[in-house]
């Protein structure tokens, strides 16, 4: 464990509004060693944003319920620390970068300012430091200091995300959550975007958890991969053996969905049917009404977590271990 | 024979507080019957403007558009509503693009009442017939667009285009708001569609390996205008635009084996505000030099490939 920089066990959350109750993230547990990139794939409403608020803490209040579980965060479980501690910790040592850098930054103030109010907050240093300090992370994600006086609107769509990843990075952060970072950017700055995380990344030594529905992102990016179905993780391993050997029926569904630039077939195979609905989540196996190999015993036996090959983990009662 | 859809030097500026817009500039295509054109490009570079001036629901600056034939780059009022028969549109985001407060059947049987000329029981039947054709259960006839999902309500745009049997199809990002598999289930909807009904499509998207597997022709746009357009896997096994090669090298493959060389661009998007005449990728090209800021034509390459550069030879 010593070299776990996070680790989360059997995290569950529900979100509980007046007439349901949501099974947001059902029994989750993953690690996250120092200076890994772990990928987290899965289609809306899997859960992957909720377990980035668990690790922030900041899932919104009254709505959501923790339900079980425990988030470690370098031997410390985070979820029993005080507000005052957590705030330490969060934007400190744990930066978040949210999916719309649209909505995530204040209209009516200087992008130079909202960058030095990180810093000064977790820091002991004067205004003029924090500003020095800010500047040079500007510079750093390849944004001039001459544009440190100006506001949001004045910058483009790229550009926003890249103050806001100035932002997360600004107190060296040990481990940064990236939400969809850059779904909302067109394909050629997405590229320039995902560019500079990963060197920035490689010069800070930081730890990554990008949450992403792009497989070819995180075959780009990332050093393992937590496939999310249904608050669920139903398949994870190393990039590599997710890749070559997808075990799980719904991580094939995954890769069948998606159109390929090297194939010249004319048919998609993707998965059969619908996301279940969170408030009724199906019995037994939360995939199996969809999944092409179910058998009988699929809609009455949950699935235990069954290691195929060494830490290359899948959710399937017809997994075998060692092999599939 | 006579292509379905001509454009020829299609124009559409916008009048705005720093001068013309320019949204399209001098789009020049041809699509034949049963056929898939791919627009491809980046947030403002007017694809969707063209697909929007092509169906006339903005009005063109000049240039002709040709249907089966015919001029209608300006139609009279009656001439549009017959036109529109023919030419329908797939809106991107169906959650914004339909009447919250009209029903499933509603949606979908709307056109048909536009239209006039059947009796209710007819149009019930017809409307039924439709949600068959794209996939929507009959138990979902009276429910609302809120109490579907994306992919539903996609359906239910699908099939409001179909409703009227039109030949022709514009889809503006009809999948990107929709996560993979869904997304998946629409495409195969809308090739099995082409197939039994002959439908032509503009598809502009973003997404480039949606695109090549869906065109038969594909066009890349830069600020409002076409710097290469080839069939679609010309394009890709033989990319010739500068441009071209950075957006298709952007694309994350997921493939974990065959990295590719990434071109990187530089430098942000110029603005589409009073362009000066030259190449409007002078300022990220790596390529960049002096003739470059001569107005760029385009050329034929190799059988049916254009290219606007004046140094795609070189660049090869």
């Amino acid at each position: 464990m010593a070299d776990n920089l996070l680790e989360i066990r059997n995290l569950a959350v529900e979100y509980h509004t007046d007439d349901a109750q949501i099974y947001a993230v059902n029994n989750i547990n993953l690690t996250v060693r120092q200076g890994e990139t772990i990928g987290i794939v899965g289609e809306t409403g899997a859960g992957k944003t909720t377990i980035a608020k668990s690790i922030m803490r900041i899932l919104p209040n009254p709505q959501a319920k923790l339900i079980s579980g425990e988030i470690f965060y370098r031997d410390e479980n985070i979820l029993k620390l005080s507000e005052k501690e957590m705030r330490r910790i969060r934007g400190n040592k744990i930066a978040m970068i949210f999916q719309d850098p649209m909505t995530a930054l204040n209209p009516i103030e200087k992008v130079g300012f909202q960058i030095a109010e990180t810093i000064k907050l977790h820091n002991k240093i004067s205004s003029v430091e924090a500003e020095k300090r800010a500047c040079d992370m500007l510079e750093m994600v390849g944004i001039p200091m001459e544009r440190f006086s100006e506001y949001p609107h004045q910058f483009s769509g790229g550009m926003k995300q890249r103050v806001v990843i100035a932002m997360a990075l600004a107190c060296n952060p040990e481990l940064l959550l990236a939400d969809e970072p850059t779904t909302a950017l067109d394909v050629t700055i997405q590229a320039q975007v995902l560019d500079m995380m990963r060197s920035l990344k490689e010069k800070l030594n930081t730890s990554v958890v990008l949450i992403t529905h792009d497989l070819g992102i995180v075959a780009d990016f990332c050093d393992t991969v937590a496939v999310t179905y249904a608050g669920e993780i139903v398949e994870r391993g190393t990039v590599e053996q997710l890749f070559d050997n997808p075990s799980h029926p719904y991580t094939l569904g995954l890769f069948g969905s998606l159109p390929r630039l090297d194939s010249t077939e004319r048919r998609l195979k993707p998965v059969r049917g619908l996301m279940p609905d969170p408030t009724n989540l199906p019995s037994g196996c939360r995939f199996h009404d969809r999944c092409p190999d179910a058998t009988d015993k699929c809609a009455e036996v949950a699935p235990e977590d069954v290691e195929v090959a060494p830490g290359h983990i899948v959710k399937c009662i017809n997994a075998v271990g060692g092999a599939v | 024979m006579t292509p379905l859809l001509e454009v020829r030097d299609l124009k559409k500026y916008f009048q705005n507080k720093g001068g013309m817009l320019h949204a399209v500039d001098g789009v020049n295509f041809k699509l034949e019957a049963g056929q898939t054109l791919g627009v491809v490009g980046e947030s403002g570079c007017g694809k969707t403007t063209l697909g929007r001036t092509v169906l006339h629901l903005t009005e063109p600056t000049s240039g002709q558009i040709l249907f089966e034939g015919k001029d209608i780059t300006n139609p009279s009022k009656q001439e549009l509503r017959r036109l529109r028969e023919q030419m329908q549109i797939i809106f991107q985001d169906p959650f914004s693009s339909l009447n919250p407060r009209m029903t499933v059947s509603e949606a979908i049987m709307e056109p048909l009442l536009l239209r006039g000329g059947m009796k209710k029981a007819e149009m019930l039947d017809e409307t039924r017939k439709l949600m068959e054709t794209v996939g929507l259960a009959e138990r979902f006839e009276n429910t609302y667009p809120h109490e579907l999902d994306g992919g539903r309500r996609q359906r239910i745009g699908i099939a409001r285009a179909l409703s009227l049997k039109p030949k022709f199809i514009v889809c503006d990002e009809p999948v990107s708001a929709l996560d993979v598999s869904i997304q998946a289930q629409i495409i195969n909807l809308m090739l099995d569609l082409q197939e039994e009904m002959g439908l032509s499509y503009i598809f502009v998207t973003h997404d480039l390996s949606v695109v090549k597997y869906i065109s038969n022709v594909i066009m890349v746009m830069y600020l409002g205008q076409v710097v290469e357009m080839a069939p679609a896997d010309d394009l890709f096994s033989n990319t010739s635009h500068p441009y071209s090669k950075a957006l298709l090298s952007s694309i994350p493959v997921p493939d974990i084996h065959n990295k590719k060389e990434r071109i990187l661009l530089h430098g942000e998007i110029t603005s589409p505000v009073n362009p000066k005449p030259g190449c409007r990728f002078l300022a990220r090209c790596p390529y960049a030099a002096e003739e470059c800021n001569r107005p760029q034509t385009l050329e034929e390459c190799s059988p049916g490939h254009f290219v606007a550069c004046c140094k795609y030879t070189e660049i090869k």
